[in-house]
């Protein structure tokens, strides 16, 4: 099993190999963060490394004043004294002023990686095909772009600072007590041994959970999405309480593994502290000693116990930073995992140039199988020149859909080509193929904002007389003047606030601006009382003139409008006429329209 | 919701967190011995130093040296006792708060749902409530600990030399003044953040359900544009946020530095003056020491009280929202349905819809007799969907009654309601689970015959074509599967839970003539027995029901034969039909 991409998200336990390549992948996504604020990351260093410098200085002040200024301050001798106390408190508002500054600085750096990361995912997400959101699912994109980014902030929060800051300080601290009593500090060096046993079983015990814990987090999203997406499925089919059973279930993978992960961290920071302890209470034993035998003055050894105790201070933000980081790896792993898998439908490097696109259609060869492995549609030939109108019908799952899908190209042909105005749409700029296709989904997909917004997403930069014209175009006009903040009135998620037939109205306004050469509607009246169905059509044969359509319908009165008819079974084209001379035939097109014209009243 | 203040906010997640609350009370008893034994450690270093002074011997260092270390790992012991005590209890507290939000939001009316952005639903079922438990288990714990030791400190220090614990003193206090600043400035900024990571969710979240309509306009620049506006509002919040954890964290480090600066300079005067031995000179300095983390750690302890604060805030903005529709005290129950279902005078309105405009719903009498089916015609927007929202309480009616075999639908449970009446959206609406489980969603003990009979009636043989047949996986909202087929596995649904009542609306929209006319004839099987509700766009659909029910202006205008309606009633044939007299098509 292969872990590229996201194949193999879920497994916790992990074979050298792929453990590696996961691991290198997360690496190299955290350099690619880093990179760019590099320089940033300098300046943090000097305001840290400073600003660390001058608190180290402290102790040593202190050990000055104990055993020289205080001396000379008996024979009233102050100046040192003053001296003393004056660099302490030149060295504390040196200290703040720079942390102040650091804090307040990387700040900045750190939202800027946060939004860094948070823009590719969301672009890369985007640019990934349908084919890899199907099997893929919104819950986890949206689990990656939640609580895995957030599990990166925490790093960024509190283990960034407290670790650079950390590190410089000991660093600091040490090179303090090693100047000053090279004993204590070698005494110092000796904690390494059990720090790095300690350090090691946290690590052991710790590597598998985290990746844990960002799996069982993911399911927890996918299920919460799933319920909360089909709340009135869930409701009418009383499945609450079957819901919150199996969601228990995954709260309790979650909340089990986090415990666990916790509870670890629980004995790993007081396990660190106490070796700091141990450590003090030898350079004590060991300072106490020479104080006694005369080789060390009294004030060095307070310094150096102030040193010693100071050095193990910073190590409860290192644990912190270590237990967020391996966090943050885990998610990182996943993360890179979705920016690693390529997009299916990639776009061209080097696009074609397609200026004013005609319309001309033309498949060649064309074959498609989903990723799931059915052809679905065998391989076929297909030329519809520009300006056609066509009426695609056929009975349902023909292959109506994914014939219009392949067009808009949100799959590309599995075999064969497809060409507009003669070129392969593989090598078409993204920006120059939506321009020239625009489909209308057969699920009319509205999103929360104004109804003016919706439509505008046909063509951004739409002007309101734009959106009202189209709006009236396709007779919805009236409605949204009717609701009770007109077109700024909010249609709420999935367009929840409108109903059925106003949301595939206000879809097909929303296509109606977009003003594309070649235009796909997939089911676009389905839900439509006749009197709507009729004014669209009455629209329709103003708005498809000189251009290429691709008419997708069950009812068949669009057949009225179209130049030809194609239709569809098992995938493939059995009649493909102008629809008189279809109708006039025995074929099954001409069975169904009898059907359906029956069914007329 | 009227502003509660900090306490009485964070007060109110105690009663969620009842378990818990006498291992988090044990915990702060040992996060306060934890740091009595780090503050007397000076206490023996006193001494110690002293001695050494004094010409001290290894007789009196060893002991002390021992002292010094017990106590160090007493405190070790205690810190990890308090950690032992309080986390995983924490961990149970966020686990029940979780199942109480999910199962809240189930509750609760699909027009709550309509109303909240997704994202902001699930960023208070994960972020939030993990803010949460780490406040119970953390910073609770540590801020009154850490404050209690700071107390307890300053009166150690005092025990020194009063001066020097009055220096101490009088450098606190502009802590505690930027401390009460910081409170209300922060928590506005913590809201927001909060806020805003929530509405990022949701346009994730709808960026990705959307997916299809962005990639068909080519949109995805477009909305990435807009999610880095987003982004980068954010991004200036959290900026902002640190500015002032940073501006309150420069008084916590400078204050207790100024005052170790002044009592040095204090000290070595008193110990000139002998009032002070150099030992208690440096157990002093040793016992700030002590106090330095305590002393710092309250910046992040308030900033994380004010994140807890604004998060339960948010938890409880869902969980105090009234269940509009819940069920009654004492329900009623149907054992043996029949299937009357009645509209009585049925008034109902939107809660957003404008003062003036009369109720969507105004005045809806409609009978169906047990067995019988109608068909509901009118224009799009007319309230047909909004119709059968009542029957099943997915909306409450507000005026008028729905009853159900003479029984108001609100006298029963809804988990009976919902048993007798059975219903088939417009939009599919499938969960990327088994064809077997989608469509047995209603009735998850029905037997093998009748699953394939469901299939049967909303003719969905193709599942049987498909990869692993009825154990596949559909894909999320059912995506991998055409309009047609996603349409008849909801049918199938609906048929399979075996209702009294079945309200189907417009069940047939995405089939074609020939597989809608082999459904309806499937169907009909069903529908003598089965009373049942169609929405109908189309005369072929309304070719199912027994009667017809022509919806106008919110009221039931007509109810009859099709072919009656047809001769008598203008607007019906406005509606439904496409010919004109001469058998035309109209265009
Ligand atoms: N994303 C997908 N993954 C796998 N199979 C799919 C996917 N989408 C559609 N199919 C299958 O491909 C076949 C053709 O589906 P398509 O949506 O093109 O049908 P259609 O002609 O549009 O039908 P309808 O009229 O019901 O909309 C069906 O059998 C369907 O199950
Ligand atoms: N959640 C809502 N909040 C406010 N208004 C709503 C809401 N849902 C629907 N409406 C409005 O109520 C009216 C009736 O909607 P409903 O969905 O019941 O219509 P319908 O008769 O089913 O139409 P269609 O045939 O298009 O499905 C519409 O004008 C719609 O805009
Ligand atoms: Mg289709
Ligand atoms: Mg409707």
């Amino acid at each position: 099993m292969t872990m590229q991409g996201t194949s193999g998200e879920d497994r916790i336990e992990l074979n050298k190999d792929e453990s590696r390549v996961v691991k290198l992948r997360a690496r190299k996504l955290l350099f690619s963060l880093i990179r760019p604020i590099r320089r940033r990351l300098i300046v943090s260093f000097t305001l840290v490394i400073l600003s660390q410098a001058f608190r180290v200085v402290g102790p040593a002040l202190i050990a000055y004043g104990i055993d020289t200024a205080l001396p000379q301050a008996i024979r009233s001798e102050l100046t040192p004294l003053y001296l003393v106390v004056g660099g302490y408190l030149f060295a504390a508002l040196a200290t703040t002023s720079l942390i102040y500054s650091f804090l307040k600085f990387s700040a900045r750096t750190n939202q800027n990686v946060m939004f860094d990361l948070r823009q590719r995912l969301f672009v890369h997400s985007q640019r990934l095909s349908l084919e890899f959101h199907e099997t893929y699912t919104s819950g986890r994109v949206i689990a990656r772009q939640t609580s895995d980014l957030d599990a990166i902030k925490e790093l960024l929060d509190t283990g960034g600072n407290e670790m650079i800051a950390g590190i410089f300080f000991m660093t600091f601290t040490g090179a303090a007590l090693l100047a000053l009593d090279p004993g204590s500090f070698g005494i110092l060096l000796f904690s390494f041994i059990p720090l790095w046993f300690l350090t090691r079983w946290f690590q052991k015990n710790t590597k598998l959970r985290y990746r844990q814990t960002r799996v069982a987090s993911a399911r927890l999203i996918v299920k919460f999405v799933e319920t909360m997406t089909g709340i009135r499925a869930v409701k009418a089919f009383r499945k609450e309480k079957d819901n919150e059973s199996e969601y228990a279930g995954y709260t309790e993978d979650y909340r089990s593994v986090n415990a666990k992960v916790i509870q670890i961290f629980g004995i790993y920071d007081p396990g660190l502290t106490m070796i700091g302890t141990v450590t003090v209470a030898f350079i004590l034993l060991f300072g106490g000693f020479r104080v006694i035998d005369g080789s060390l003055g009294i004030g060095i050894l307070t310094a150096a116990i102030l040193y010693a105790r100071r050095f193990f201070d910073p190590m409860e933000g290192l644990a912190m930073f270590y237990n967020a980081y391996q966090s943050a790896s885990s998610a990182l792993e996943k993360i890179s995992g979705v920016l690693e898998e390529e997009e299916s439908v990639p776009e061209p490097e080097h696009p074609t140039k397609l200026s004013n696109a005609t319309g001309h259609l033309s498949f060649d060869d064309v074959e498609f199988h989903y990723s799931n492995g059915k052809t679905v549609l065998p391989g076929f030939n297909l030329d519809i020149p520009a300006g056609q109108t066509i009426a695609l019908v056929g009975t349902t799952g023909a292959g109506k859909s994914t014939l219009a899908k392949l067009v808009s190209r949100l799959y590309d042909p599995s075999a064969g080509r497809l060409t507009l105005d003669g070129i392969d749409l593989r090598n078409l700029s993204n920006l120059q193929l939506r321009r020239a296709i625009v489909m209308v989904t057969q699920e009319a997909y509205l999103f929360s904002g104004s109804v003016a917004e919706n439509i505008a997403l046909g063509k951004p930069d739409a002007t309101m007389d734009e959106i009202e014209a189209a709006a009236k175009a396709v007779g919805v006009h009236e409605f949204i003047l009717s609701m009770p903040d007109g077109y700024n009135t909010d249609v709420n998620k999935r367009g929840g606030r409108v109903s059925a037939g106003q949301r595939q109205l206000i879809s097909f306004a929303r296509a109606f601006i977009a003003d594309p050469a070649v235009l796909i509607l997939d089911e676009a009246t389905a839900s439509l009382d006749i009197p709507s169905e009729r004014l669209v059509q009455q629209g329709l044969k103003t708005l498809l003139k000189g251009r290429t359509s691709i008419i997708i319908a069950h009812r068949l009165s669009t057949v009225s409008i179209a130049d030809r008819v194609l239709v569809m079974e098992h995938g493939q084209i059995i009649e493909d006429d102008a629809p008189a001379a279809l109708i006039a035939g025995t074929g099954k097109f001409a069975r169904m329209h009898a059907a359906w014209r029956a069914s007329l009243v | 919701m009227s502003e509660k203040g900090t306490l009485a906010t964070l007060l109110r997640i105690f009663p969620y967190a009842k378990s818990a609350l006498p291992r988090i009370a044990l915990g702060m008893v040992a996060a306060i011995a934890a740091h009595l034994f780090a503050l007397s450690i000076p206490q023996f270093l006193r001494d110690l130093v002293n001695s050494l002074k004094d010409n001290g011997t290894a007789e009196t260092l060893v002991p002390a040296v021992l002292m010094v270390l017990l106590l160090g790992l007493l405190e070790g012991v205690s810190v990890l006792l308090r950690r032992w005590l309080v986390l995983t209890p924490g961990t149970f507290v966020e686990a029940g708060l979780r199942a109480k939000i999910y199962a809240k939001l189930q509750d609760l009316p699909v027009s709550f749902h309509d109303k909240w952005p997704s994202g902001q639903l699930l960023s208070r079922a994960t972020g939030d409530l993990s803010l949460i438990r780490r406040w119970l288990s953390f910073g609770l714990v540590l801020f009154v600990a850490n404050g209690l030791t700071i107390i307890v400190g300053l009166g150690i220090l005092f025990t020194f030399h009063w001066i020097l614990g009055l220096i101490f003193f009088v450098c606190s206090v502009p802590i505690w003044i930027k401390g009460f600043q910081f409170e209300r400035n922060y928590h506005s900024v913590a809201r927001l953040s909060q806020d805003q990571a929530g509405d990022l969710a949701t346009s994730v979240e709808e960026s990705v359900h959307g997916i299809r309509v962005l990639k068909a306009f080519g949109r995805g620049d477009h909305i990435a544009g807009k999610f880095a506006a987003e982004a980068d509002t954010l991004r200036g919040t959290e900026i902002k946020k640190a500015g002032l954890i940073a501006g309150i964290w420069i008084y916590l480090i400078l204050a207790p530095e100024f005052a170790v600066g002044l009592s040095l300079l204090a000290g070595v005067w008193l110990v000139s003056t002998e009032q002070l031995t150099v030992g208690g000179l440096v157990a002093f300095l040793a016992t700030t020491t002590a106090l330095r983390w305590p002393t710092e750690s309250i910046g992040f302890l308030l900033s994380m009280t004010l994140d807890a604060k604004t998060a339960i805030q948010r938890f409880f903005e869902v969980l105090d929202t009234p269940v509009d529709i819940a069920d009654p005290e004492n329900p009623k129950t149907i054992t043996e349905p029949h299937g009357r279902l009645e509209f009585k005078d049925v008034h109902f309105r939107y809660s957003d819809a404008p003062a003036d405009q009369p109720d969507l719903l105004n005045g809806v009498d409609l009978v169906l007799e047990p067995g019988e089916s109608v068909a509901l015609i009118g224009i799009t927007g007319c309230g047909k969907t909004s119709l059968t929202a009542l029957t099943t309480r997915l909306y409450d009616v507000t005026g008028g009654q729905v009853l159900l075999d003479g029984v108001d639908v609100r006298d029963l449970s809804r988990e009976e309601l919902r048993t007798h009446i059975s219903m088939a959206f417009e939009d599919a609406t499938l969960f990327s689970a088994s064809v077997r489980d989608n469509v047995l969603l209603g009735r998850p003990d029905a037997s093998e015959a009748d699953l394939k009979q469901a299939l049967e009636i909303a003719q969905a043989h193709f599942v049987y074509d498909l990869p692993e047949g009825l154990n596949t996986k559909i894909g999320e909202e059912g995506m991998s599967l055409s309009g047609g087929q996603r349409q008849r596995l909801a049918l199938a649904r609906a048929v399979a839970a075996r209702p009294a009542i079945l309200v189907l609306d417009d069940p047939l929209s995405a089939l074609d003539v020939d597989t809608e006319a082999l459904v309806e004839e499937a169907l009909r099987s069903v529908l003598t027995t089965t009373t049942a509700l169609i929405v109908a766009h189309r005369p072929s659909t309304v070719q199912l029901a027994d009667r017809v029910a022509l919806m106008q202006d919110g009221r039931i205008t007509a109810v009859g034969k099709h072919s009656e309606l047809l001769a008598t009633n203008d607007h019906y044939r406005y509606v439904i039909s496409s010919l004109d007299a001469a058998g035309e098509m109209i265009s």
